[in-house]
């Protein structure tokens, strides 16, 4: 038992340390003590105009900069326009009105404190490369596939 | 009393003894040059950055919130210091607001907001300062450099080419009024007219 100790830690050590030396750099783009050049920062869209979501009840994302949006204590950018009340004047989409539901499903006079960081959810879209593929498929395409 | 002033009454107004008119005339020229250049030499100093940020009031509060926003760091490097939009430009309006600023001069040796807790207490009082100060002037700091003559707004996002076209170009809205909080921090919004009522969603 000690003997097999012996020889399988290093082993495994060793493993590690070759499978370490293969992959743990790929999504660096370079070996681990080497400064390799950052990518581009991406572009926010900022076009205004609403995209499609992939799914119902997908959040909606953001189509415009949010650069220096404050949402704190003290101040919510973003409901400054797309609050019930603000929207007479802004004429941005109201946020949807489960956002003044709490979690039991009762109706709030104002936004849900739960609900209130924006940015949980809801994301502006860059033009960024994908780092990952993705073989999503909305439903509709689902749906005409089984036919 | 009456009869002291009527003596130097009486100095001031006859004829010099001792002192040319060339070097009266020439004297008052110059001495009213070196004060003149002193005193607009010393006000151009307390416009600065480095008077601004002199204090740990401004240098830990506001002049650290600027540095993130794109008055001070952006892609064409042309950035805004205090004086630029805290100062009027115009030398009367200038000086109206320097003689103002001898508040603040007491509010430093009084120590008004000399830490962290009474600044962020303060901040909706020295906020509305500003914004009051900016509406009743139209936005002149912001105008200084942002003419509205000059925007091109097939450049601007169609929001804001939008509501520039309208509400700003009409009068009935003023730089102000919407870009608030844009080089500092905000105080508690809720009550502030187009703000939400932060305090109501939060409780």
């Amino acid at each position: 038992m000690k003997n097999s100790a012996m020889i399988f830690v290093p082993l495994l050590l060793l493993a590690s340390l070759v499978l370490a030396s293969d992959n743990i750099a790929t999504l660096r783009g370079g070996p681990i003590n080497e400064e390799v050049q950052p990518p581009k920062i991406a572009e926010v869209e900022n076009k205004d105009i609403k995209r499609v979501r992939n799914y119902p009840m997908q959040p909606p994302t953001i189509p415009h900069t949010v650069r220096d949006y404050r949402v704190d204590l003290n101040s919510n950018k973003c409901l400054s326009c797309h609050s019930r009340k603000q929207t007479g004047q802004s004429q941005a989409p109201m946020v949807s009105v489960t956002h003044y539901m709490d979690r039991d499903g009762n109706f709030l006079a104002d936004v849900s404190p739960r609900r209130y960081f924006c940015q949980q959810c809801h994301v502006v879209q860059t033009n960024a490369p994908s780092l990952v593929g993705s073989d999503f498929k909305d439903i509709d395409q689902l749906l005409s596939e089984e036919k | 009393m009456f009869e002291k002033i009527k003596k130097y009454w009486t100095t001031a107004s006859s004829p010099s003894k001792h002192f040319s008119l060339g070097f009266l005339t020439l004297g008052g020229f110059a001495m009213g040059l070196i004060f003149w250049g002193g005193f607009n030499t010393a006000m151009e100093f307390t416009n600065t950055e480095a008077f601004c940020t002199g204090c740990h009031e401004m240098r830990e509060n506001v002049y650290e919130e600027l540095q993130y926003t794109i008055h001070f760091s952006n892609r064409s490097g042309v950035r805004a210091k205090c004086s630029d939009c805290h100062v009027p430009h115009e030398w009367t309006d200038k000086i109206a607001r320097k003689m103002q600023a001898s508040k603040e001069v007491w509010g430093k040796i009084f120590g008004t907001i000399n830490t962290r807790e009474k600044f962020l207490e303060k901040r909706l009082h020295l906020a509305q300062n500003e914004w009051a100060r900016l509406k009743a002037n139209d936005s002149l700091e912001c105008r200084n450099c942002h003419d509205f003559d000059y925007m091109d707004f097939t450049k601007q996002s169609k929001r804001a080419s939008y509501q520039h076209s309208t509400s700003l170009a009409s009068g009935d809205k003023t730089c102000i009024d919407c870009h608030k909080g844009i080089a500092h921090e905000l105080p508690d919004m809720s009550g502030v007219p187009g703000w939400d009522d932060v305090a109501a969603a939060t409780e």
